[in-house]
């Protein structure tokens, strides 16, 4: 892509082709994709266009036909399961409550593999879930348990997990689903802040204008393939957007922060200023 | 979880073990039992205590133990708290094992053990492989349902292949079917015990594990879980589990089912509190269970997996309602 200095804390995706089982066309389409520590990247696009895709395939939930997903210089498939963990922390989109716990213990959960069968929790572990409790804003919730939370405190305390992991590299799908303004703002305030403080950060949001602002490279998905990447200037013009998602709309600048902003149009609006 | 449950656990079973010797055609007070236990008192009552009444409600408490903890590991593997070894299917796949040992002649209790845990292996590979001709994976609720009707299969060659036995060979159909700990020894005491300590044990040292597990797949993945082999070391552990106690006393449903919802009820989440409290109420829930079978039309013995049923089916309907 660009020639860029390369970290070991980049996260690549080389031309990582999935199709699913009975489908006919592929979910992900030759996409490449780099994201680099001390920024955000974020990937956008409509619903269907593979997100959440490239999550399960760097889940290892989905096996590429081709193409593959390096952290730095090293492919992830010489990553075994714990190692992968402590090197990248993934918010998975949808989570049930299937086991309720004290927000505190499910945050521990994130620990996992720094414990073993039996040891109990050291001070690096203890100090681990209370930061990510505080960064997360959860840590006046710690002793609730994760069946009476609200769906905005739920995402936080499946944030704070993720953060409890100490890994450089961050992944999000969605992480801002269900939380109301000042919610989403602290989350995407964060993770600049995690961005700021050298960990790479990847984020799938539908939340283009938020994206807009925050994140440093934006690459675009329609429909398995990559339609447009750069930074906002770049992803975020009118005639891109209105192609991808299939609705008019226009971008303007945002009057307080100067960022591009997307403003969907009414159909019908057009179509009356048209006939003028 | 309140700190007090696991101790409550312990006195509950040990008195549910204590009180249930002494219920019976010749009724004996605790203390008695607890004399003759030691062989100290009158030598009939060391006898009838030592020989005949201990194995059995030993027996009851380490498979009420095993089949708990089996059901609580299920239920965490699969996210699905209406799993349990006999609903899986798997208790009849080791049936099916041990009643196959039986008719082949070659029937030593270490055979029909053998064979009990090469039939639920079975039986778990064809639950797994018909979820998977189903759905294209091996999905909790698809698991259910092939396991149902593997468990429905497995009965019916149950009947089959001992519609000729010679009562006097080999137990019956009913006996595998229904379960029964009436003919209990110490030997089956021993290799239940066995089993339930290498098995119980494994699942409770990897308790963390499933922690992880239960929380989904994609998240267990993020925490550095190797799920798929996680889930079928759990799986195929909890149904040896099963299937040890099939070997020892039969085919009894809903223990596996019933006694991990009452613990998580009483606060136990974590699947290390979990099973240690399934085991304590499974093995004092099935010393219970076994005193009704034998008591309830004395001197006639009602088939234990009968009575288990009747507390379970209600408890699965009203948890398929919260469920629904």
């Amino acid at each position: 892509m660009t020639d860029a200095t390369r970290s070991a804390t980049d996260l690549v995706f080389e031309r990582i082709t999935v199709t699913y089982p009975r489908a006919s066309v592929p979910a992900l389409d030759d996409v490449t994709l780099r994201a680099r520590p001390r920024a955000v990247t974020a990937v956008v696009g409509p619903n269907g266009s593979g997100k959440s895709t490239l999550v399960r395939a760097l889940l290892r939930r989905v096996a590429p036909s081709s193409g593959r997903i390096l952290l730095g210089d090293q492919t992830l498939a010489s990553f075994d399961a714990r190692q992968f963990s402590t090197q990248v922390a993934v918010v998975p989109q949808r989570e049930e409550v299937h086991m309720p716990l004290p927000v505190r213990e499910f945050v521990a959960l994130g620990r996992h593999v720094h414990l073993g069968a039996f040891t109990p929790m050291g001070a690096s572990d203890k100090q681990a879930i209370a930061h990510a409790l505080d960064r997360a804003g959860m840590t006046h919730l710690a002793d609730r348990r994760t069946d009476t939370l609200s769906g905005g405190e739920w995402q936080r305390v499946r944030i704070a997990r993720a953060l409890a992991q100490e890994a450089p590299v961050v992944v999000l799908d969605e992480p801002t689903t269900f939380l109301d303004i000042a919610h989403e703002m602290s989350v995407f305030e964060l993770l600049d802040d995690l961005a700021a403080e050298g960990r790479t950060v990847l984020l799938v949001s539908h939340q283009l204008n938020l994206v807009a602002r925050f994140a440093a490279h934006i690459v675009l998905l329609d429909r398995g393939r990559v339609a447009a990447h750069g930074n906002a200037a770049d992803v975020m013009r009118g005639e891109i957007l209105e192609r991808v998602y299939e609705w008019p709309l226009v971008v303007t600048r945002d009057p307080a922060v100067g960022a591009p902003a997307l403003l969907p149009l009414r159909r019908g609006a057009r179509r009356a200023e048209e006939r003028k | 979880m309140n700190r007090l449950i696991i101790p409550l656990g312990v006195l509950l079973l040990l008195l549910s073990i204590l009180l249930a010797i002494g219920i019976g055609a010749v009724p004996l007070a605790p203390d008695d039992v607890w004399f003759a236990l030691f062989g100290q008192g009158d030598e009939q009552v060391v006898a009838i205590v030592r020989a005949l009444r201990a194995p059995r409600v030993v027996l009851a408490a380490i498979v009420g133990a095993g089949l708990a903890v089996s059901g609580a590991a299920l239920q965490g593997t699969l996210r699905n708290a209406l799993a349990e070894p006999y609903l899986l299917g798997v208790s009849g796949g080791a049936a099916v094992g041990a009643v196959v040992a039986l008719t082949l002649g070659i029937g030593t209790p270490t055979v029909v053990t053998l064979a009990a845990f090469g039939g639920a292996g079975a039986a778990t590979l064809i639950v797994t492989a018909l979820a998977r001709f189903a759905g294209g994976r091996a999905e909790p609720r698809l698991l259910l349902m092939a396991g149902v009707v593997v468990g429905a299969f497995a009965n019916a060659v149950i009947l089959v292949a001992l519609a000729d036995a010679p009562p006097d060979r080999i137990r019956g159909a009913l006996w595998w079917m229904m379960g029964s700990t009436a003919d209990a020894t110490w030997d089956a005491v021993w290799r239940s015990a066995i089993a339930l300590l290498v098995f119980g044990g494994w699942l409770i040292v990897r308790a963390r594990e499933l922690d992880v597990l239960a929380l989904g797949e994609e998240p267990a993945v993020a925490l550095g879980a190797d799920v798929d082999r996680a889930a079928q070391r759990t799986f195929l552990c909890a149904s040896w589990l099963a299937a040890s106690t099939v070997a020892a006393v039969g085919l009894v449903g809903f223990v596996g089912l019933v006694v991990p919802n009452l613990a998580r009820a009483l606060g136990a989440h974590r699947h290390r509190g979990l099973m240690v409290v399934s085991a304590l109420y499974g093995g004092a829930l099935l010393v219970a269970a076994d005193v009704a079978a034998r008591s309830i039309r004395s001197p006639i013995e009602l088939p234990l997996g009968a009575v288990t049923a009747l507390i379970g089916v209600p408890f699965f309907l009203a948890r398929l309602r919260k469920l629904a």
